[in-house]
């Protein structure tokens, strides 16, 4: 396999890996203050609580893979989504420290003030990556030396907003499937409301996002002629999401959770699809976009690499394996709990 | 204010505050190894009540580490985007292998660190503790790696021309084992090593102090100071032999540290301590003593080090800072190696928990280690100066030409409100889990009061808690059956 087209394949692992398992926690932050009671709070917390900072690390691996397989890509996002990004950052950091933090006290002022916290930044957080994949998908203004153009108001376009909007709905329904999955009792048969309402919620975000693309994003379907199997994961990308309300209906939640993520999986993909060969379109000048050619490291650098992570992803998958066995099950409160 | 000074200062600013945090879990991860190993082994109660107890107290610093890690992975792309382009491919290997093998293994093992307890046997407890705490260690190698490939650069060549050129990998094995890099990965975890010790020196000097958990305190105390004492030890060794190493890598960075501006024949002197002037290229109210430059560097007295004036003014560094960090990072070094040294004797003749001066002064003393590592990186970051790159690539050519100085302002600005907060948020949270303290070591059986279980614990540990009486051992056996 062509090198450039595996470390782009390897991006969108990781991101698709970072997707589905920081969504389900980002999604249970969204959800957060829809708990009223705060052992009910701290039920949400706790179901999250041994796995976000491993889901997290998805999203570095991914920025130092970028970095490291596509260094003039990485410098040209970051800088040129400069203060989106530290706002994200700020959200993140906020993230984190809520869910540290916030059970460690007790006091209804400060815990009100930390579950403010975690859902905001929760929801900061998917929205500002939604509006970077909407703005990826549209271009930004990149000059002949790849660096940004443009200012922060011209990353702020409907489209982009809209699919902002569609990452919270997206992962606000993945994170309440996950929590009936962690929860049971009276707090389950709530959540079970939450499941029916996100899904709703996300169903007319989909729909909606997906005619805007297709009427007014030509760039997204410019690969579906050359690469006609491409319709195979449109196919499977609505018979998933077609399975979520029948696997809920049908009470079960695991199937339900599975096609969520099948959902956001292939949503990824063709996220990817729309945008091979290229990282970053230059919407000044195709010329300019930064490719998976123009943009990569040396072969030598990208072969070390790739042998870095044949080495370490059985690792990975071995301790992510082990971390979600050894905290299945329902959540349980206990001395060591959030 | 220009946008390379202010998005120095930001990386400054944010690497800086990052940095309160690393080296207290990588220090602390070794202590938790020690006192989990040691609860294994003799399944005393104590230890296993220590290792709960400073489980959470680096769960906390962990947490911390995390959220202010990720803005220093991605500030390269934001704020330094030329240096991105260029360093990408050498930096590039290491970061990714940081991600894969260190941070995968921290994180995932650290879930089970904390919240592990009584899901997991005790054997596989205490693998996940061992774990969490290589993996620490193997995100410092990477950073070390990375950074000393840009003191001293190898295994690579340069490939374009201007704003366009970038270094690319040759060697990836000369790249890893760079000139610098083990000299410094061993001084970083030295360093981290004695903060991590100082920081559980101080928690149990305090707890002696006031009487509380004392068990706990006098044992925690005893394993830290070994750690540090040997830490500290070896640290002045390892400075010793990085800074031989700069005489010939980094020439101009060893004389900014000196303050020696001119190259003189025969011995050079060893400044002590002195301010030195720029302006007129001398240090004032210098105190130093004659030759002893030239013998720490060369091994002998009459050889000269070379000063500023062999090096093109246009590359000179700044030199009252780092001369200023390092001489004070140097001797708070020597100040810990005195002051352990005095505490390993007193504790050998047992007379060192009644000793209140000394416990008090190993309360305040967890600031100094802090400082020292701050104070290291002030001195090898700003002694690279111009250099972002040693010799290749200048600071003020590495930033991002797309980003504002306005935006690095308004950015900068929110950085210090949020981590302003975040550090009050942090000292809060750590002071109430110092004023809780441990548990007491024993599973609380239902019918006992507080003060059995004491006795129960002090019984059971052989030792001799606060209130020792042989129902209260039996008591504590009862209650574990």
């Amino acid at each position: 396999m062509d090198l450039h087209l595996f470390w782009f394949a390897l991006l969108g692992v990781l991101l698709t890996g970072y997707a589905i398992l920081d969504g389900f926690d980002l999604g249970v932050g969204i959800l957060h203050l829809a708990a009223r009671r705060d052992d009910e709070r701290r039920v949400l917390l706790n179901a999250i609580g041994p796995l976000w900072d491993g889901n997290e690390v998805w999203l570095v691996t991914f920025g130092g893979a970028l970095f490291a397989a596509f260094p003039r890509a990485y410098a040209a996002v970051f800088s040129a989504f400069y203060l989106p990004f530290m706002l994200l950052l700020f959200a993140l950091i906020f993230r984190a420290v809520s869910i540290e933090f916030r059970s460690k006290r007790e006091g209804a002022a400060w815990r009100r003030f930390w579950d403010g916290a975690f859902f905001a930044a929760s929801t900061v957080a998917t929205f500002l990556m939604g509006v970077a994949v909407g703005d990826s998908m549209l271009g930004i203004p990149i000059g002949p030396d790849g660096d940004y153009t443009g200012g922060v108001v011209d990353l702020l376009r409907p489209y982009a907003l809209l699919v902002g909007v569609l990452a919270v709905a997206t992962f606000a329904m993945h994170g309440s499937i996950y929590l009936h999955l962690k929860t049971e009792g009276e707090l389950q048969r709530r959540i079970h409301g939450w499941m029916w309402r996100t899904f709703g919620f996300f169903l007319v975000a989909y729909m909606l996002v997906t005619v805007v693309t297709l009427v007014t994003v030509p760039a997204a379907t410019r690969n579906f002629t050359r690469l006609p199997w491409a319709w195979v994961v449109v196919l499977l990308n609505i018979l998933a999401v077609a399975n979520i309300p029948r696997a809920i209906s049908k009470g079960k939640p695991l199937g339900a959770f599975v096609s969520s993520s099948c959902t956001i999986a292939a949503l990824v993909f063709l996220f990817g699809v729309a945008l091979f060969p290229n990282l970053l379109v230059s919407s000044s000048d195709p010329a300019w976009s930064l490719t998976i050619a123009n943009a990569a490291s040396s072969e030598k650098t990208l072969r070390i690499m790739r042998m870095i992570a044949f080495l370490g992803m059985p690792f990975v998958a071995a301790y992510t394996a082990v971390v979600y066995w050894v905290f299945r099950g329902k959540v349980e409160l206990g001395k060591f709990s959030y | 204010m220009d946008a390379v000074l202010l998005a120095r200062l930001q990386f400054a600013f944010t690497l800086m505050f990052h940095y309160l945090f690393p080296p207290v879990t990588i220090g602390l991860g070794v202590l938790l190894v020690v006192m989990e190993g040691m609860y294994l082994k003799t399944r005393d109660l104590h230890y296993e009540a220590m290792a709960k107890f400073w489980t959470k107290v680096f769960a906390v610093t962990f947490a911390m580490g995390v959220a202010t890690g990720i803005v220093m992975e991605f500030q390269f792309g934001t704020n330094w985007a030329t240096y991105s382009r260029f360093v990408g491919d050498v930096f590039g290997s290491a970061l990714a292998a940081e991600g894969i093998f260190a941070f995968f293994l921290e994180s995932g093992f650290l879930a089970v660190l904390v919240f592990g307890w009584d899901r997991v046997s005790p054997g596989m407890h205490f693998f996940a503790t061992v774990m969490v705490a290589l993996g620490s260690m193997f995100s410092a190698v990477w950073i070390v790696v990375a950074n000393s490939w840009q003191q001293t650069p190898a295994g690579f060549h340069i490939v374009g021309v201007g704003s366009a050129a970038r270094a690319e990998i040759t060697d990836f094995w000369a790249m890893v084992f760079n000139p610098s890099s083990v000299e410094r990965l061993v001084h970083v975890l030295l360093g981290a090593f004695i903060v991590g010790a100082f920081v559980v020196l101080s928690v149990s000097a305090f707890y002696l102090l006031k009487g509380r958990h004392l068990e706990f305190a006098r044992r925690s105390f005893t394993i830290a100071l070994v750690v540090a004492a040997l830490a500290s030890l070896a640290e002045v060794v390892s400075g010793d032999s990085q800074a031989r190493t700069l005489a010939t890598t980094q020439p101009a960075k060893l004389a900014a540290f000196e303050g020696l501006y001119r190259t003189t024949p025969g011995g050079t002197r060893l400044t002590v301590m002195g301010f030195p002037d720029t302006a007129e290229e001398r240090v004032r109210g210098e105190i130093a003593i004659p030759g002893l430059l030239s013998y720490l560097v060369w091994g002998d007295w009459n050889k000269p080090v070379q000063g500023l004036d062999r090096v093109p003014r246009a590359d000179w560094p700044p030199v009252a800072l780092p001369f200023q960090a390092y001489h004070v990072m140097v001797g708070l070094g020597f100040l810990f190696v005195a002051l352990l040294a005095v505490a390993v004797v007193m504790r050998w003749r047992g007379t060192l928990f009644e000793a209140r001066w000394m416990l008090w002064a190993f309360v305040f003393a967890v600031a100094g280690p802090f400082a020292a590592n701050e104070l290291g990186w002030v001195a090898a970051e700003v002694g690279r100066q111009p250099w972002v790159v040693y010799g290749l690539l200048r600071t003020s050519d590495a930033t991002s030409r797309s980003v504002s100085a306005g935006q690095v302002l308004a950015s900068l600005i929110m950085f210090g409100v949020i981590y302003t907060l975040l550090f009050a948020v942090y000292v809060f949270v750590l002071n109430d889990k110092i004023q809780h303290g441990p548990d007491e070591p024993a599973p609380p059986p239902a019918a006992t009061t507080g003060r059995e279980l004491l006795a129960a614990a002090g019984g059971l540990a052989g030792q001799g808690g606060e209130s020792l009486t042989s129902t209260g051992g039996a008591a504590g056996r009862a209650g574990r059956e």
